[in-house]
């Protein structure tokens, strides 16, 4: 029950904090921030002890399953492993964080505001923890609209535009997920007779080449499409940009996390063959998104345009990971979807303090602040390291565990897309020079960060710190999921190649959580 | 040994109180914390180095784990620092002439209104250098490798108002990052042929299972050397060096001279086993070598800026060592790098001396006439040049210059040809250090002395000058004394260098051509710059081909050409793009859906007629298709 709670909570509390607000103004941020910190508590209390939870075999350790619309095998099956906990984990901080920045950004119509910013959350974390494809799409479906909200009514001067181009881009492409997931319902049907949504029972349908193919292009549209890879991320930098901060934190730090958690969680499960099929050409896509939002983010002048460009070379790298599919490059991309969550978080963050200061996001009208404030320089500073891949962050374990795991599949691809590190490298380096450094434009003095803002930002940056000197429990909380899937793959489908043992050469075995004789069908 | 993790630690903590502190502490404290974190650096060094030379030789190595680093899909990797001969004379160097440097910084900068943010970067380059040379393993080394590019940018930059300092410090970032991607390529490739990176580890499977001259080897042995010559200013990535004078001359000093640069050595020493397997890897290294130091060291020969012929001063002698290294001449390429690091930190610190009194000024053709004005300054600079031309017999720079120019002869991978540009280049080396030499100290005063240097300044020269004679008796060659004291310390982590014996009766000749030729270097800059009455020493070098001269005070055309290559053909790019051309394809399908609407709602104009026109022509084509389709 406690799962249907995380999702519960933020849904309550959104209502409430909304028509609490009507009355008291000013009380819809405490109760969206007590709200989240209350769910957060939750779920560190699960990371804390998962493993004593397992009722079964297989990686999940909490499921819940109640028929929702039965006859047409539709439940409401939520199910929770290591994988889903992590990412709940990064929704939570990132909710708050998200709280903290819209503080005294948003004044007019605040309750409408946390209500859709609680709803968005309440969606997402739906999506990482649903097992039926029919509630997975209503959860997918209900991050858009409260999204929709978020960019149209609070955002900045072409909002209009973005937020109707970033609901058409995710709407039409989640429609393509409709009819995948319908097809695979009654392919599945016809086959076996039963009628169901059930993920784990999905998993193994057979079916035929052209038929697979379609059904996963079906999925990987609308996750590439959310993710985003080129060449459907046109909406993203107009949505970052004209969103408000909360707006972006959540798109660039959770948003684009589903699109890649949708691809490790079903699209390559539940269509194995034809994803091995797909693999080089998503892979090179994948390079091609890295090399080509690298290229485009030096160009941008927009603040946070450019960051909305970085994240379309850094999730390259995601799904890059995942299509090599193997333990390091899968565990890479885990880490890369929290480390670009918290890094391009916090450079949004900034991005929206800068605006609030100097009512402009234009770098070319910035320069030399570093001397007016140099607290909000060294943080830009800190992130946008993170944001080149410096060793000792928690960027660079990502990466360099993908570009090492896609070494063992592709050493062509692996060292292209290492080209994306020089990328990162100048982009990063030029919104130091153009913000910070220079002569001083901005003639007018402003306050450097408050506690709020140094407080919030503090906490990102001693997550990135720690997950550059100790990945291990992140690694160790997602193991026995990859680890599981990994498996399912290669027994469906032993033409993809084993990760579990990628050299003849290595001695060690560090697969201490694999579980014997587990399957996701053992929870049902 | 168990404290050892303390030597880094220590100036890390230095940057951490004060970054974090800001601006908020009182100089002296600044000046205490960071020049007090890199001396008890430096203390613990040392007494690790006699903890350790205790041991020796029943223990040729120690490792030290901290914990866990990472531990997935088969990589292990620990936060682990690994000991043995190499690793200490790095460190010696780093935190004992990194000590001096801080030392007489907290003179140089004393006016400066970011005080505490130069001493926290400094702090964090010497904890980032210690973890390089102090890794157990190849990652970790590329986290210090990364760490103390962060702070050379961060350094180079440090007076941020200027433009050009900014565009500096994101060159040499950005030059050095292309260097080091191949490098993390080479990591996965050995990752990937090895199952592991830990350095003994890979080292000793690479020799297993590789056979000698194997391509996987060569590829591997070239990705790293591809880092290593971006770190290490070499051809073709040594075009960020010159730039980086941009930074306070401390940090010239620090990081463009004694340590980061010398980054690239280290990591062919440490990883020779790996080079030794491919011929080829090795000829390339040496090959690189040598070209890097002719033309480095005719680019010396013009500068007009004392801090730009330093630059390239150290490329060349970076050089030195890459040619040594390339010939197998492990314990003569580590030994300059140790001479190098003390004459090369002195020469730019009398350098930053003579900036300082005369106000910023870095034209030696402004300066002149010093000698009398800054006596110790003068002796001080006397004898790092001399150091640095190998004037032979008391200068360290002889013993380690000459024995690599010997070795390169007299190695099986030498040669006659090596032996030649090394000659050549110890002419042009003496040639450009006398040039500054009279330049600068001689003649008449152009510019008055403002501010003589303190203290805090003259005790640091007063100290490498020392070193930077007394450094070369460790190791003498058989003909003078034959003293090895640096070499048979090494050879416990290095292999001894195995010379041709039918050269090796020649090296009393060969020895005696070496020192002729730096003195005859120092004679010939004496006639052609020494102070001739009136006129200024402008003219020698006008003999040349001014043409050629701007070739060569420009770095032989690098920028121009990786400008036109690759600099502005990205930003082209990236430019003309700047809009997103994919977007174009949304844009015009949504273009198409309103131009549709557009059209389609000219019909409902409101006119019966042409609805009856429609709707007639309509049932038509359906009967149409019903009956002929």
């Amino acid at each position: 029950m406690i799962m249907a709670w995380l999702i519960l909570i933020p849904v309550l509390s959104g209502i409430f904090a909304w028509s609490l607000e009507l009355r008291f103004r000013g009380s819809a941020r405490w109760t969206a921030l007590v709200a989240l910190a209350v769910g957060l508590g939750f779920t560190c209390y699960l990371a804390h002890q998962p493993f004593e939870l397992v009722p079964s075999g297989g990686p999940y350790f909490m499921n819940l399953d109640i028929p929702w619309i039965a006859s047409a095998g539709i439940h409401f099956h939520l199910a929770m492993d290591g994988l889903s906990l992590v990412l709940v984990l990064l929704t939570h901080f990132l909710g708050i964080v998200a709280v903290l920045s819209s503080w005294t950004e948003i004044s007019e119509k605040a309750g409408f505001f946390y209500f859709n910013l609680l709803w968005v959350l309440a969606g997402i974390i739906g999506v990482f923890l649903s097992m039926d494809l029919f509630l997975f799409y209503f959860f997918w479906e209900m991050m858009l609209i409260p999204m929709f909200f978020l960019i149209s009514v609070y955002g900045h001067e072409n909002r209009i535009y973005a937020s109707v181009k970033f609901f058409l881009f995710t709407q039409i492409s989640g429609l393509f997920m409709l009819l995948a997931i319908l097809g695979l319902y009654f392919v599945h049907g016809k086959q076996t007779g039963q009628y169901t949504f059930n993920y784990f029972d999905l998993m193994g349908t057979p079916m035929t080449g052209t038929m697979g193919i379609l059904f996963m292009l079906g999925f990987l549209t609308a996750f590439a499409v959310k993710l985003p890879a080129v060449p459907f991320h046109t909406w993203l930098p107009d949505a970052h940009t004209e969103a408000p901060t909360a707006g972006s934190i959540i798109l660039a730090g959770l948003l684009l996390k589903t699109g890649a958690y949708g691809m490790i969680r079903f699209v390559i499960p539940l269509f194995p063959e034809a994803s091995a099929a797909a693999a080089p050409a998503v892979m090179a896509l994948s390079v091609v998104g890295i090399i080509y939002g690298a290229l485009l983010a030096l160009s941008q002048t927009d603040f946070k345009r450019l960051v909305a460009y970085t994240s379309v070379s850094h999730m390259g790298f995601v799904m890059l990971g995942i299509f090599a599919w193997n333990t390091l490059a899968l565990q890479g991309a885990v880490v890369q979807m929290i480390c670009h969550g918290l890094s391009t978080g916090a450079l949004f963050f900034l991005a929206g303090i800068l605006k609030d200061r100097l009512h402009t996001r234009d770098l070319g009208q910035m320069g030399g602040l570093w001397a007016t404030a140099p607290r909000l320089a060294g943080m830009t500073l800190f992130f946008a390291l993170a944001s080149l891949g410096l060793p000792g962050l928690g960027n660079f374990i990502a990466e360099f565990t993908i570009l090492m795991g896609v070494f063992q599949v592709n050493k062509i691809i692996a060292a292209t897309a290492s080209l994306g590190l020089v990328g990162a490298a100048v982009y990063s380096l030029w919104i130091i020079q153009a913000a910070f450094h220079g002569p001083l434009k901005v003639k007018k003095t402003f306050a450097d960060l408050s506690f709020r803002e140094t407080a919030a930002l503090t906490l990102m940056l001693v997550g990135l710190v720690y997950l550059g000197l100790n990945p291990g429990p992140v690694f160790r909380m997602a193991q026995p999921s990859l680890d599981h899937l990994t498996r399912i793959v290669s027994i469906t489908n032993p033409g993809l190649p084993n990760p579990a043992k990628p050299f003849s050469f290595n001695t060690s075995t560090p697969h201490p959580s694999e579980n014997p004789g587990g399957t996701g069908h053992a929870i049902r | 040994m168990d404290f050892l993790w303390l030597i880094p630690a220590l100036p890390l903590t230095g940057f951490l109180v004060l970054a974090l502190t800001a601006q908020r502490l009182s100089r002296p404290i600044v000046s205490l914390v960071g020049v007090g974190s890199v001396g008890g650096s430096a203390v613990m060094v040392a007494w690790a180095a006699v903890d350790f030379l205790r041991r020796m030789p029943g223990e040729t190595s120690y490792t030290k784990k901290l914990w866990t680093w990472m531990d997935v899909g088969g990589l292990h990797l620990d936060m682990a620092f690994y000991i043995d001969t190499l690793t200490l004379v790095m460190m010696l160097v780093i935190t004992g002439v990194g000590f001096f440097i801080h030392l007489y910084s907290t003179g140089y900068m004393a006016e400066d209104k970011d005080y505490a943010r130069f001493f926290a970067c400094m702090n964090l380059f010497v904890a980032a250098m210690l973890i390089l040379v102090m890794a157990e393993n190849l990652p970790l080394l590329y986290l210090g490798w990364e760490g103390v590019g962060l702070c050379s940018y961060l350094l180079i930059g440090f007076w941020y108002t200027d433009k050009a300092n900014g565009y500096a410090a994101r060159k040499a970032f950005v030059v050095t990052r292309v260097g080091d991607t191949a490098m993390a390529v080479g990591l996965f490739l050995l990752y990937n042929q090895l199952g592991t990176l830990q350095i003994q580890d890979t080292m000793s499977r690479a020799a297993t299972v590789w056979p000698q001259g194997s391509a996987t080897a060569t590829l591997a042995a070239l990705l790293l050397l591809g880092g290593a010559v971006g770190k290490s200013a070499q051809l073709p990535l040594q075009t960020w060096l010159p730039d980086a004078m941009a930074g306070p001359t401390p940090v010239s000093a620090l990081i463009h001279a004694a340590t980061m640069v010398t980054a690239g050595v280290y990591l062919i020493a440490r990883t020779h086993v790996l080079f030794m397997l491919s011929p080829l890897a090795m000829t390339v290294t040496a090959v690189i070598g040598a070209a890097t130091l002719l033309m480095a060291g005719f680019s010396a020969l013009v500068q007009h800026d004392i801090k730009r012929v330093l630059a390239y001063s150290t490329i060349s002698q970076l050089g030195y060592m890459f040619l040594a290294l390339g010939v197998g001449a492990w314990s003569a390429a580590v030994f300059h790098l140790v001479t190098h690091a003390f004459f090369k930190a002195l020469l730019f610190l009398c350098a930053g001396a003579v900036i300082h009194a005369l106000g910023g000024e870095q034209d030696m053709f402004r300066m002149g006439g010093l000698k009398d004005r800054l006596p110790l300054t003068f002796w001080a600079f006397l004898t790092g040049a001399s150091s640095l031309a190998a004037l032979p017999l008391i200068t360290a720079g002889f013993y380690s210059k000459d024995m690599i120019i010997w070795e390169a002869y007299a190695s099986p991978l030498g040669g006659m040809g090596f032996w030649l540009v090394a000659m050549i280049g110890a002419l042009v080396t003496s040639l450009y250090t006398f040039r500054m030499m009279w330049l600068t100290f001689a003649g008449p005063v152009k510019t008055p002395v403002h501010h003589p240097p303190g203290l805090s300044m003259t005790v640091p020269l007063v100290v490498l000058a020392v070193l930077s004679l007394l450094a070369g008796f460790m190791e003498t060659p058989r003909t003078l004394g034959g003293i090895h004291a640096f070499s048979s310390l090494l050879h416990s982590c290095l292999p001894e260098t195995v010379l041709d014996h039918g050269r090796e009766a020649h090296e009393m000749l060969f020895e005696i051509i070496a020192a002729v030729t730096a003195l005859g270097g120092i004679a010939w800059a004496w006639v052609l710059y020494r102070p001739k009455d009136g006129s200024t020493a402008e003219s020698p070098a006008s003999r040349l081909p001014k043409s050629l001269q701007r070739f060569w005070l420009g770095g032989w055309g690098f920028d121009g050409l990786y400008d036109r290559l690759f600099v502005r053909p990205y930003l082209a790019l990236a430019h003309f793009d700047k809009n997103d051309v994919i977007d174009r394809v949304f844009s015009a399908i949504a273009q198409l859906g309103r131009s549709g609407h557009r059209v389609l709602s000219l019909t409902q104009n409101g006119q019966l007629r042409s609805y009856i026109w429609g709707i007639g022509l309509g049932a038509a084509a359906v009967v149409f298709m019903v009956v002929y389709l």
